[in-house]
Parts: C-alpha cells; structure tokens; sequence
C-alpha cells in the first residue's frame, strides 16, 4: 500500500485542460485547416467547403454590392462555419494535448547515451571484459552491454548476466527501484531506465527506434494512430449520412426554384442558406468530436498506466466476454498464509508449532513468516535467532521440495504431502494415514498443507490458506452485470482451485493450469464466439497472450510476455484489466450518444430553418416556426451557431468519456437513450431560442 | 371519426395478425425444406421441374452467385415482357385485337413488372392483350414477388449460419416460394375474389345498353379535326349521347389475387382496384386489402422462426405495426373531416343516417372513407400500390401519409421479402447506434455489425434517396418533366415526388394527377425502379454472404437485446428520424405548404 501511495505522488497527474495544453491546441487547431488534413475527415471538410462558399459568397457581395443576402448576414455565417470548424479541430488537438505533452517527457528521457559495448564478454568475471565506448544509436539488435550503477541502460534487452536494482520511473512513474537479474521472469531491462545499483550485462533485443520507449512514445503522441475497425465503420456512416444530407439540400434549389414558379412570388433559396442548412444537417457533432473521443480512449488508457500497443486493442477491451485471471496476485494477495496448525496423532500441538517455526526461522518468504508470526501468535514462541542455535538451514530446491533445518542432530523438513512421503520412506518410516486424512481435508477446502516431518515421523501438517482479496467478489459480481465470465487460472489442483474460486464469487476456474491448457482454454472461447482477454507476465504466458483477444502484459514481465501482449501495465496490477475493460466500453458507449446527440438534434435544426428558408415562397409555412424566431436570418445564424458551439460544450465529454456504470445493457441503453436521444431531441430547441433572443436583442442581424 | 370507423380498423388489424402468424410459421417450413402438407401434392411438380430445368436442389450459392442468378433471372423476365407487349398485335389471345405497345411504355411496363413496382403508365383494358396480362404481366407478378421473398430469405440464412460460404440455392427458394406459398395462395384467393363478382373470361369486351342514356356536350370539329368557332370566336358545342357502354372483360380475378398478394398492385384495369369488376363488393375490398400486408406481415414472423427466436420476428411486426396503425388511423380521420374547399362550396361533408361523409372525391361510393385510407396507407406501407381511391384526390394530410410510408424506404411492410430486408438493414443501423451505446462493438441476432456492412447500409439507404432526390429534381426543372405535372402550385410538387419515391422504393402507386406517360418519365422512371431494385438487393446479398461467413456471439448480459420494447422504440426512432430528416425539406414543399394554404 505504501508503494501505491508513493506512486501516485511521484507522478504528477496532468489535469485535461491545463493552460499549456491548451494554448498549444489552439494553435494547432488552426493549422489542421490545411484542407489536405481535413479531408481525412468527410463531415467536417464539407464543413470546410462550406465556409470557402460562404466567404467567397460574402466577398462577391461586397464587391458587386449585389449578393444574394445581405453582405452582414453572409458574412456571420461565414465566420460561424469557420468557427465550428476550428472547434471540431480544437477538439482533437485538445485530445492529442496531454498525449503529446507526455511524449516530450518520455522524449527527454530518450537522450544519447554512452554505451558501454562489450566486444568479448567473460565468462566468469564479465566485469573485466573490455568495453568500448559507443554512442547508444549505434547499438544494434543482438549487441551485449555492461550497465553499472548510474548509468542508464541504452536500449531494451535481455539481461545475460548480473543481478541489479533499477529506477524505472521514467516509463512508469514509479519511484521506488525494482530488481533485474537474468533468468528468469525479471530479465526484461527498458531503454531510458537507470542502474542505481551493482551491474548487468544486457543482451540489447531491439534495434534504434524500435525501442518499448518508441513505441510507447509514438503510441502516446497519437502519431501513428489509425483508425480503429469500429471508427471506420462509424465513419462510413457519418459519410453516408453526410452525402444524403448533401443530395437534399443541393436538390432544394431546383425544387424551390420550381415552387416560386408555381406560387408565382417569393425567391429561390439562397446558397447561404443551403450551405447553412446542410452543415446544420450534417452530423458535425459526433463527425468533430469523433477522433477525439478515439485519442481521448487512448489517453485514459495512458491516465491508468497502461500503454495500448494498438487502438483496436481499446476497443477490443469494451467486447471482453472472458476474463482470464491468475489467481495469485490478481484474486488472491500473492501469498499465502499459514493459519493452523494441525498435530499428526500423539503428538504435541507444542511440538509441532515449535518445530515448524524452527523449520522456518531463516525462511525469508511470506509463507516462512506467516508460520513464524503464527506460532508466536498462537503458542508464545517466541522467535529466536537462528545462528546463536547454531543451526543449519536447509533450502528449497526443485529436487527436493523440501525446506528445513539442522540442529543438534535434528532434521526438521516441511513441504508439500507428496515429497515429504517420499522423504519419510526414504528414512525408513511410515506416513500416518490420519495425516493423509488431514491432508485431503484441507486441500478440499481450499487451502495448502505443508507436512512437517522431524527424523522420520511426522509431526503434523501446518494449514495455509489463499487470503482472497478484499472487495474483489464485488468486482466480480460488477462483470457479471456487465455480461462477462471470469475465470481463474491457477496451478493448483481442482480442489484448493474450486474452494478459492467459490470464495472470490469467479464464475469458473481452470486447475492445475499449462501453458497448454491456458491456449486451449482461450481458443475453446473464441471457437464460441467470444472474445478473450487476459494477464501475464512470464515468458511460458507468450502463447496465450499472443492468442488473447486483449492481452495485458505486465511491464515487469519478461520481453517475450512484453511482445506478445497488446497492452503493457506499467503498474504491473493484474486488477488492472478490470479497469482496461471499462475503459473500452466508455470509449464505445461516448461515440455511440454523442451520434446519437448529433442526430436528434437535426429535427430543431429543420424547425429553424425551413420556415426561414420557404417562407417567401409559401408564408403559410411559417406555421413551421414553432420556436418563434424573430427573422429568417436570425433563425438560420441562431441554428448555425447553436451547431457550433454545442461541438465546444461537448469537449468535456467527448475527452472524459461517458460514464460507464456496471448495469445490464438494456438498463443502459435506456439511461442513455433517454439522455442524449430524447435530450438530443430537446436541447437544441432550447439552444437555438435563446441564442435567437440574445442576437435579437443584440440587434446582430 | 366515428365509432365505426375505429371498429373497422381494427377488425382489419385483428385479422391480419390472427392470419400472420400460422402463414409465418407455414413459410419458415417451405425455406427450411421441411416437409409441408401441399408437400405430397405438389412435391412432384418441384422435382420433376428441377429435373427439367437441371437443379440440383442441394448445391448450394455463394452470395455472387446468388445475386448474379437473381439479376439474370429478372432481366430476361423483363426482356419476355417486354417483347410480348411489342409482338401482341401478332400473338394469340387478343380478342380486342390491341396493336404493339410503344418501345418506351413497354420498357417502363417491363423493369415496373420485373421489379415488383408495377407502375401503371398504361391502361390494361385499352392497351394490352391478354396474353400480354397472362403470360408477361401475371407471371412477374409471381416470380417478382418470390425473388424478393428468396432473397430475404438468403439473408436470413445469412444471420442463421456461422462460418459458412453459402446462402441457399435461388433457384430453390423460388420453385418453393412459387409452387408452395404464392400459387396454392392465389388460386384460393381467385375463387373467393370470383365468388364475389370479379370477372374471370377470355370473352370479347361486351357492348350493353346503358338503362339510362348519358348525354354530354362536345366540341364540334372541322375536317381537319380543329375546334370550329363561331363568330364571337367561342367554340360551337355539340350535344353527344351515349346510350351504350363497352365492359371490358378478362381474366381478371386471377391476377388481382396475386397483385394483391405479392405486393405487385398492377391493376388488371387501368383504375385498378377501384373498378367494380375488380373489387366489387365490400367483402372482395376486405380481402383484397388484407392480402396487401398478409405475406409482408408473416415474413416477419417467418424471420424469427428461421433464426430461432420467434422474439425478433415479433419485435419487428409490432414495430410496423406502431408506425402503421398511428398513420392509418390520422389518414382516415384526415378524410373524414372532408375537404375544406368543398366545404365552402356548400357541399355537406358531415356524416348523417344517409351517408358517411367526409372527402370522398376520388373515392368509390361503395367504399367509403375507411375502406379507402385503410387501403391508402396499407398499399404505400406495402410495396404494393394497388389503388382502390385516387390519392391524389386525398386531402394534404390524407395525401401526405401515403408519401411518407413510401419515402420511411418501404420497410413499413413493404414488398414481400423487399420490406423486410430493408427492415432488416434498419435494425442493422440501429444496432449499430444502439449498441455503441451500451458499450460494445454493435451486433445483431449475434453477428457483429462491422464495416463491410455498415458500407452496404449506408450505400442502400443512400442509393434510395439520391434517386428519389435527383428524379424529382429532373422532373421539376427539365420541360419534358414539367410537361406531365396537370397541377399548380405546391401539388404539382407533390405528384412528381410522389411519382419518384414510388419508383425508387419499387412501390408502383401514383398521385394520379401526373400524366407519366411520357418518353421522360418512362424511361427516367424505368431507370429509377430498376436501380432501386437491383442496387438495393445486391448489397443485401452482399451482407447476408459476409454475416454467414462471421462467427456466432453467443448473447450475454452485456449484449443489446433486439427484441424488447425498448428497442422496438429505438428502431421506431432511428427510421422515423432518418425518414423525417431526409424528406422534410421536400415535403414541406409539396403536402406540407398545401396542408398550411387553405
């Protein structure tokens, strides 16, 4: 908890509308009116035509001093489409804005270095190797280097040799040193980060600009951000949509040409009019806010420490069916803790706590301790130092899977069931079949037995339990509101696995869990259909994070978990797919009200504008004006302007993100339909009035 | 509007539904290749015509395949009709004795025909034979009404199927949708319709003598066929007396019944349903206007057996139900309260014990008012455009309902098979929209709704309109377009866009008013409806293929359910919206300046 606390102190938290990003997104978003830009975005570059019309309209009024409309009315719509186009472009730099003002500090920490390259790395004392002094852009993939305290490591790479603690706060924002030693699940070293401590020799595993740093700066910046596959699709629709609304209004003309005919009075409509309307029509709000609302996504994933290697990993976040979790450390605390001690028959419950406390003196582990604090706890043993006994600690090993200790001729083992069987009849004694009975006992619920064994008698079985985390069966309970299964993954057998399962409320389990099984487990799943997503940080997760539809990678994994992930934790917090998957569905549900906003608001827009657009040629239709705009071209600004600024009212959300609140999607739907659909329909009503009454009175036009 | 009135409506609404759903499940078991119980009678005529025609009834189509058999199969449809009509002076069974039909109007009859639009710019009774009505006419009526079944049916298929290539066989889906659905349909219509007085004979027109004879007056012409005047230069008048009438005869009741049940609405005569021997009696009106929406109506229900979940067949049924029923009842409430200029002529509109009141200018007297809307609305929500009431005589209101349903893109019902898939392409829109909203990639019935459909979508809804927008923009700006409008003001307005939006949504009714029996509108209309058919069924075809390649979701709590009232209401929404938002403009031009100048 302390290093949480920490965390967040050290990394200071950029607020969305700091006065730096903002001044920078101004300017930036008057030069995304370079039309070569806007084109990319259909909606908005008719917007953009539009103005262009519009001025060119006003100027020929000015100049001819015979326009279609008075040179003052054409001249506020004009600066009004303008505008509304460099709010939609405002709206996008303000959400590339704290992105790119991160890449600068990751950028700064991106500096040259000196590599220190090792031309013939020793064996046995690599230390002495000779070294040559390199600038780091000149490292390629495969180069070994030697990194010492205080130097920065150059590039990412493996780490061959040495064991080291390394300040990695300039990819993570966390300040406190993390340990890197070869082998193992804690290889992985990142370019930019610094050695505080001891050395490492380090395989470089990337080449120039391909570093996690590069990624991870181009992936921020926005740079190299393409359009997710649900973006397009939204697009083609807004683009659709833009083209009906262009084939309506560009059709008017000839239609109103032949009503003026036929009502033998009135005047065609004009093109200001028709531009006006069309831009009014077009879904400029959701076509505006649109990259930003994806950006914004992307950014959120930033905010909660998680770099996204791609967009469509964001998006894949909100469809999560399947939730595969690792039991230790995402459900369960990541150790577990002894909380019993049960004798075998005719021995001394004494006897045994005092026994497995020796056993465990030197123990440094959490479980080690947790039988230690235990015994004292319970029996008043006090702990004693264990080379003033003279004692010899006995290690775990992978052959033995035993540890203990020797003392005056004692030999105190613990271990699981199974070896400490092996080891009993390898002294030449029995294994009481009332401690096998005690064994099965607490396996089947739940927990771990550690045997303890003196000589060749068993004293008795200490119980270790899986301390489940708390609040996380309301987590749980929050996903399968949200209509996702969770499953725990754990190498446990399918007793402990269901016991603690059934205690963290996790729809379903996967027992003593391979590598293979996780595949088969995550194929299984997306055979019916479903997509999967999961955590891992060891080199043997690759293949199931390769396969994973959303796969997190924890930043303290290794390079192989790194690559295969589409998303990095820098935090390293295997809960954090729980957040991912919310922040997915934000993302889809604020793309999906603001088009729905967008459109409902063009019903209002009609009842301005076409009464003031025909009502020269049929006055009846001023039966229309149901909002009682005082003039024909106050209605058409009043509507123009209302079109503009609800883009900039709209910043907030479209950057915040809708709310996501974990109910059932019918439930949601109606929250939200009733917000932005029946609201989409009512605000503009209102919008559009009261902005008539202000330029009204204004005497504007 | 009366108690009455309110009562007939909603018999007509009880009955149909009562009739949907046993037709809907029924049709489910003919696409499915289950066995039917016309099955044993009929089942040899379907494999001895696969014999023949050298089906094999088990291979199945990829979606090109199917769309290419669609497509040739209509145009060599269109090609028959159309040299039938040019060669009738030549051919048999044409006792009147009617010369070729001219190269535009035969055009325009074909595509109209072959794209189940059936557009009347000619008259039956004077224009063509009845081998041209039975062998050209009559059998599109057939084969146009089950290729949109089959290719409804196809994208269904597409939305049941997981992981697979193909998505049915055409020729299958229409020999079944013929032989089991329209056929046994028909001929039991045609003998309830022959019960109630519709003719049915291969008889010369008869001559009878009028019991009272008709005198009217009449220009008196010259040598020359001019006008003679008199001094004053007002043209002399001549007294004329009719005292015989020529009845045309036919075959009729056979082919009302399928024009009716297969959204086709080409009348036999050339005032269509409002010709005594096509519907005479107020019991041949109710089962004519019921066969208008009977098929379109079980579709539905026949969608949600096919894919499963009768749910989703039902959401979407109440869904055009809740848009019909508010129109049909405003429609008939709109002609009830009569015309306002007839009212200041003196004319008495209010209903008494002697007769119904209301507008009943262009209506038949036998009909009345609710009889007439219903069908209005029933035949423009359908694809159908049978008339038995001229529209054009309708008030603004009454007038403007009818164009609304045609121009929501007839997915209100609409055609058989046509409606639906267009109804289908809305849910697809509003799943997409809707289920962004709770937080997901859209999908539907569980297929994820992704680009390439959303590119289908938007390019039907978007193909639909341009024609509708760019052929009244021609009509009312092009002379040979203006030359057809016979009346001022925002009316003449109404009648070319109404002409338009029946042509590009395959709907074939008219605000009678225009005078489409032009070179222009003959061709630019037969142009329009055969793009708006055939670009609209391709992308169809083209989503059902892609939804049948993509894997089942399988639905969670988290899915958007697609058969609640909810979504029902969200639907309902985005077509009224989309519908609304894209017409306005022009209807604020034709029916609604007219409804606002009294």
């Amino acid at each position: 908890m302390g290093r949480k606390k920490e965390r967040s102190k050290s990394k200071s938290k950029k607020s969305l509308f700091e006065s730096r990003i903002i001044r920078r997104a101004l300017w930036d978003s008057v030069k995304k009116l370079n039309p070569v830009y806007q084109i990319k975005n259909p909606v908005m570059f008719v917007v953009e035509a539009g103005s262009v019309l519009t001025t060119a309209l006003f100027l020929h009024s000015v100049i001819t001093g015979r326009g279609e409309a008075s040179p003052g009315f054409i001249f506020q719509i004009a600066v009004w489409l303008w505008i509304t186009v460099l709010f939609a472009n405002f709206a996008e730099s303000m959400a590339e804005g704290r992105g790119k003002a991160q890449a600068d500090a990751l950028r700064k920490t991106r500096q040259e270095v000196m590599a220190k390259r090792m031309t013939k790395p020793q064996r046995d004392t690599p230390r002495d190797s000779n070294v040559t002094q390199v600038p780091s852009s000149q490292l390629k993939k495969g180069d070994v280097v030697l990194v010492e305290a205080g130097d920065i490591i150059p590039m990412d790479g493996e780490v061959v040799e040495g064991v080291a603690s390394v300040n990695e706060s300039a990819i993570t924002g966390e300040s406190a040193p993390v340990i890197r030693e070869s082998g193992g699940d804690r290889s992985a070293v990142t370019g930019g980060t610094m050695v505080l401590s001891d050395w490492l020799v380090v395989r470089i595993t990337s080449n120039p600009g391909e570093t996690f740093l590069d990624r991870m700066i181009s992936m921020v910046e926005g740079a190299k951000r393409q359009k997710t596959p649900n973006e397009i699709a939204l697009d083609i629709l807004l683009a659709g949509l833009t083209i009906i609304f262009l084939l309506v209004t560009a059709t008017l003309l000839p239609f109103s040409i032949f009503s003026v005919k036929a009502a033998g009075h009135g005047s065609p409509v004009t093109m200001t009019v028709l531009v006006s309307l069309l831009v009014c029509l077009i879904p400029t709000t959701i076509g505006g806010l649109l990259s930003a609302i994806g950006i914004a996504g992307m950014d959120r994933m930033i905010q909660a420490n998680v770099i996204a290697m791609s967009g469509r990993a964001v998006e894949a976040a909100g469809d999560v069916d399947v939730l595969l979790l690792d039991k230790t450390g995402t459900i369960t605390l990541g150790d577990r803790q002894a909380t019993m001690f049960i004798p075998a028959p005719g021995v001394d419950a004494h006897v045994l706590a005092d026994a497995a406390q020796l056993s465990s003196l030197a123990d440094e582990t959490p479980e080690g301790r947790s039988i230690v604090v235990l015994a004292k706890e319970k029996y008043s043993l006090r702990e004693r130092d264990i080379h003033a006994l003279g004692a010899h600690f006995v290690e775990f090993s992978a052959q033995t899977r035993m540890s203990g200790v020797n003392m005056d001729g004692r030999e105190i083992r613990k271990g699981a069931s199974d070896a400490v069987e092996k080891y009993i009849q390898k002294e030449g004694g029995t294994f009481p079949q009332e401690v096998r009975h005690i064994v099965d006992d607490i396996a089947r619920q739940g927990a771990t037995p550690l045997v303890v064994a003196e000589g060749k008698k068993v004293l008795g079985v200490i119980r270790l339990n899986d301390i489940v985390k708390g609040g996380i069966k309301e987590r749980f309970a929050e996903m399968r509101q949200m209509g996702i299964k969770t499953i725990m993954i754990t190498g446990d057998n399918p007793l402990t696995a269901a016991a603690v399962a059934a205690e963290a409320g996790v729809d379903d389990f996967l027992a003593q869990a391979t590598p293979e099984t996780k595949l088969k487990l995550i194929r299984e799943h997306q055979a019916g259909g479903r997509l999967v997503a999961m955590t891992g940080d060891g080199t043997n997760d690759a293949p199931a994070l390769a396969q994973a539809d959303v796969a997190v990678a924890m930043n303290t994994g290794t390079q192989a978990a790194k690559e295969a992930g589409n998303l990095v934790d820098l935090d390293s917090n295997p809960t954090k797919l729980i957040e991912i998957v919310e922040i997915g569905k934000q993302l889809l549900m604020t793309r999906g009200t603001l088009t729905t906003f967008s459109i409902a608001n063009d019903v209002a827009k009609y009842f301005a504008i076409l009464p003031a657009a025909f009502i020269s040629i049929y006055p009846a239709l001023g039966a229309l004006n149901i909002m009682h705009l005082a003039t024909p071209q106050s209605a058409v600004l009043s509507a123009v302007i209302f079109n503009a600024l609800i883009i900039i009212f709209l910043i907030p959300l479209a950057l915040r993100g809708v709310k996501y609140k974990p109910l059932g999607a019918q439930v949601v739907l109606r929250n939200n339909a009733l917000i932005y659909g029946v609201g989409g329909l009512a605000v503009p009503f209102l919008g559009i009035k009261l902005i008539d009454m202000l330029i009204t009175a204004l005497h504007i036009v | 509007m009366s108690g009455n009135d309110v009562l007939q409506i909603v018999i007509y609404f009880t009955v149909l539904v009562l009739l949907a759903k046993p037709l809907g499940i029924f049709m489910a078991r003919v696409y499915e290749g289950q066995p039917v119980f016309l099955g044993r009678v009929l089942g040899p005529f379907e494999r001895l015509f696969y014999r023949l025609c050298g089906i094999q009834p088990e291979e199945e189509m990829g979606w090109k395949q199917y769309a290419l058999a669609v497509l040739l199969f209509s145009l060599s449809g269109m090609f028959a009709v159309y040299a039938l009509q040019r060669f009738q002076g030549a051919l048999f069974l044409n006792p009147q004795k009617f010369p070729a039909v001219t190269p535009g109007l035969s055009f325009n009859t074909a595509v109209s025909f072959a794209t189940n639009t059936n557009w009347q710019n000619y008259g039956g009774e004077s224009t063509l034979s009845y081998l041209t009505q039975m062998a050209g006419l009559a059998v599109q009526n057939f084969v146009s009404a089950a290729a949109g079944m089959a290719v409804l049916v196809a994208l269904i298929r597409g939305f049941k199927r997981h992981a697979a290539n193909t998505i049915g066989n055409f020729w299958v889906d229409m020999t079944r949708g013929v032989l089991y659905i329209l056929l046994p349909l028909s001929v039991l219509y045609s003998f309830l319709l022959v019960s109630q007085g519709v003719v049915q004979s291969f008889d010369k027109y008869k001559t009878v003598a009028l019991t009272q004879a008709v005198t009217y007056e009449t220009p008196k012409l010259d040598a020359l066929g001019n006008p003679v005047k008199d001094a004053k230069g007002n043209p002399v008048m001549m007294e004329s007396e009719v005292r015989q009438q020529q009845i045309p005869l036919g075959p009729a009741a056979s082919q009302v019944a399928i024009k009716q049940l297969g959204t086709n609405g080409g009348g036999f005569f050339n005032t269509n349903s409002a010709h005594p021997l096509e519907d005479p009696t107020p019991f041949s009106n109710f089962l004519e206007c019921l066969a208008i929406l009977l098929i379109p109506a079980a579709l539905c229900l026949t969608f949600g057996e096919m894919v499963g979940d009768r749910r989703q067949g039902w959401a979407l049924l109440i869904t055009m139900m809740l848009v019909l029923a508010p129109l049909t009842v405003l429609g008939t409430w709109s002609e009830q309260g009569g015309n306002p200029h007839f009212a200041s002529m003196g004319i008495d509109q209010a209903a008494g014990a002697l007769q119904p009141g209301g507008n009943m200018e262009g209506k038949e007297v036998r009909n009345g008012i609710v009889s007439s809307t219903v069908w209005a609305t029933w035949t423009t929500a359908a694809s159908n455009g049978s008339v038995n009431s001229m529209h054009d005589s309708y008030t603004p209101l009454g007038g403007m309902i009818p164009l609304v349903l045609i121009q929501l893109g007839e997915v209100i019902f609409g055609g058989v098979g046509s409606g639906l898939y267009g109804m289908l392409i809305f849910a697809i829109l509003t799943v997409f929209i809707a289920g962004l909203m709770v937080g997901r990639t859209p999908e539907y019935l569980g297929k994820k709704i992704e680009i390439f459909e959303m590119k289908m979508a938007a390019f039907m809804v978007l193909i639909v309109n341009a024609l509708i927008k760019i052929g009244t923009a021609l009509g009312v700006s092009t002379k040979a377009g203006l030359a057809g409008i016979s009346n001022p003001g925002p009316h003449g307005f109404s009648e070319v866009l109404y002409a338009f939006s029946s042509f590009a949504d395959n709907n074939g009714s008219a605000f009678a008013g225009l005078n489409g029996n032009s070179l222009f509108y003959n061709t630019i209309g037969g142009m329009i409806m055969f793009i708006g058919r055939f670009w609209v069924i391709i992308p169809v075809l083209a989503i059902a293929g892609s939804l049948a390649k993509k894997k089942h979701v399988p639905a969670g709590l988290g899915t958007l359910p697609t058969h609640t009232p909810l979504f029902v209401v969200f639907l309902i929404g985005v077509i009224v919206v989309v519908g609304a938002l894209t017409f306005m403009p022009s209807l604020a031009l034709g029916p609604i300046a007219e409804m606002f100048t009294h």
